[in-house]
């Protein structure tokens, strides 16, 4: 392959392609394109030290290695069209650029809802912008939280707003435990209570109807009809696949871009996608393909992707990752490895005690574990380790 | 090949410990413990672990 290697999103995927891709061997130009004005930067501390004010904003870059000296950087600048065809990408300066080979790391964004009422008051958590302007307004004496949605990152704010003071913090989700989608509801019961005991409210079983408020939003109208005053509205409802720039390319693009065992993108050599905006089948599972939102993932993924961009992948096995995920919250750290979500079915308590905090939970499929998710203390994090050579040595998941 | 460990930054995470076990370790606290020199063979394994700290606190000094 000749000419230049683009990868398009500068984050903790597009650093990771850069990084693997010299160390695969590729000597050619490599461009790294992104829209945020910042360099790569670590996200999970924006809803937790960054916003709690723990950690200054500088140290979430990241450090790229002496092998990605030479990479160019083309910050604030959003790719808005590829042709896959032609072997070109078009830039919001409207410039076009040609390319050898392309990585897709353009990650997601958040969800927005879509509820008639005042925007102003209404935050997502993605970027170190969004996270420096709800610090701003979390940190306002006397300040009423409303969060929207009970996954992960917004079970970690409201942890977070409790922590700063804040005067209440209810948390509103249509589901009947937070977390329970990706954890069961076994431990999410046990977090329902840590998160209660520690301040945090939670409206259950319901959604949001509307916003209150004039130019800025005063309350969060429930679909029962009620409405609890909020001075500030975090809204935590999933993600969108940034792949509007891929379209038109005959690719399928629902819920991210799909690619093959070997993260190729359309059946095209020179395409390959990494991170968050990946659906990729895991050969570790079902095959099924799906979009993975850990932090692990780009790493994998672009160690993976970059080998079979550069031609260095004969005897590659498909890519198999073990998924790994962690979030604090409040005093408490939970750990994942594996596919807790596959196994839902089937949960059984490996080790502790889940109302002593300290508890290490596995998941399992067809009698075999796919997943462990470990809650609070040490005891529950050894034992991890232990059950995550476990899961290594599993037999591939068959449908 | 020389590694420092910003322990202001490590939390425990453990995650350097599965990408390479000969130079990190969790101890009996469970609190990290590292190997300061270790050989120039382990690079690969090191980077691996400097790549998948979720603190960012590994740092491989030549
Ligand atoms: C608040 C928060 C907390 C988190 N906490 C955890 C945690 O505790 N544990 C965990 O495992 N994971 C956590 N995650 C998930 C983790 O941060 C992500 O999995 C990771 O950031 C994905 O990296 P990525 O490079 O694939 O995508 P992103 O980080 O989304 O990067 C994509 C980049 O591409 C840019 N881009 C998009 N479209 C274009 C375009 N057309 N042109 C140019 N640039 C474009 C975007 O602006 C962005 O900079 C958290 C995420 C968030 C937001
Ligand atoms: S992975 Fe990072 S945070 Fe975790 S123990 Fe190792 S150095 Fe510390």
């Amino acid at each position: 392959m000749d000419a230049r290697i683009v990868v398009a999103g500068a984050s903790l995927g597009g650093l990771r392609a850069a990084e693997q891709l010299r160390a695969a061997g590729w000597t050619g130009g490599l461009t790294v394109i992104g829209d945020e004005p910042h360099m790569p930067y670590n996200r999970p501390p924006l809803s937790k030290e960054v916003l709690a004010g723990r950690a200054p904003l500088a140290s979430l870059a990241f450090t790229p290695k002496a092998s990605a000296a030479d990479v160019e950087w083309r910050l604030g600048t959003r790719i808005v069209a590829a042709r896959l065809a032609e072997r070109t990408v078009e830039l919001d300066d409207g410039s076009v650029m040609s390319y050898g080979g392309l990585v897709v790391a353009t990650g997601t964004r958040p969800r927005r809802l879509r509820c008639p009422g005042p925007l102003a008051g209404r935050h997502t958590v993605r970027t170190l912008d969004d996270a420096r302007a709800l610090r701003d307004e979390l940190t306002r004496p006397g300040v009423r939280v409303v969060v929207v949605g009970a996954g992960f990152i917004g079970c970690e704010v409201a942890a977070t707003a409790v922590g700063l003071g804040a005067a209440e913090v209810t948390v509103v989700d249509p589901l009947p435990l937070p977390m329970v989608g990706p954890l069961g509801d076994l431990l999410a019961l046990v977090l329902l209570k840590r998160h209660e005991e520690r301040g945090v409210r939670f409206l259950l079983g319901g959604g949001v109807a509307a916003f209150a408020g004039d130019d800025r939003v005063t309350g969060v109208v429930l679909n029962d009809g009620t409405t609890l005053s909020a001075d500030v509205v975090v809204e935590s409802v999933g993600s969108l696949a940034n792949t509007e720039w891929l379209e038109g390319n005959g690719l399928d693009l629902t819920d991210g871009v799909l690619t093959d065992e070997h993260l190729r993108v359309g059946g095209r050599p020179n395409v390959v996608a990494v991170g968050d905006v990946a659906r990729f089948p895991n050969a570790r599972y079902d095959g099924v393909p799906r979009r993975v939102e850990h932090w692990s993932i780009p790493t994998d993924s672009a160690r993976h992707a970059a080998k079979v961009l550069v031609g260095a992948d004969a005897g590659l096995a498909p890519f198999a990752p073990l998924p790994t995920f962690w979030s604090d919250q409040h005093d408490f750290r939970l750990q994942s490895f594996g596919a807790p979500a596959l196994g839902l079915d089937d949960i059984r308590v490996l080790d502790g005690d889940p109302d002593a905090g300290d508890v290490l939970v596995g998941y399992h499929c067809h009698e075999q574990l796919v997943g462990v998710v470990a809650l609070g203390g040490q005891a529950a994090a050894r034992g991890a380790a232990r059950y995550r050579a476990d899961l290594l040595k599993q037999p591939a998941l068959t449908a | 090949m020389k590694v420092v460990v910003d322990m202001n930054k490590c939390q425990d995470h453990g995650q350097c410990v599965f990408a390479a076990p000969d130079v990190f370790r969790m101890d009996d606290d469970g609190h990290l413990a590292y190997v300061p020199d270790p050989d120039d063979a382990l690079r690969d394994e090191v980077e691996e672990a400097a790549d998948v700290c979720p603190l960012q606190a590994i740092r491989i000094e030549d």
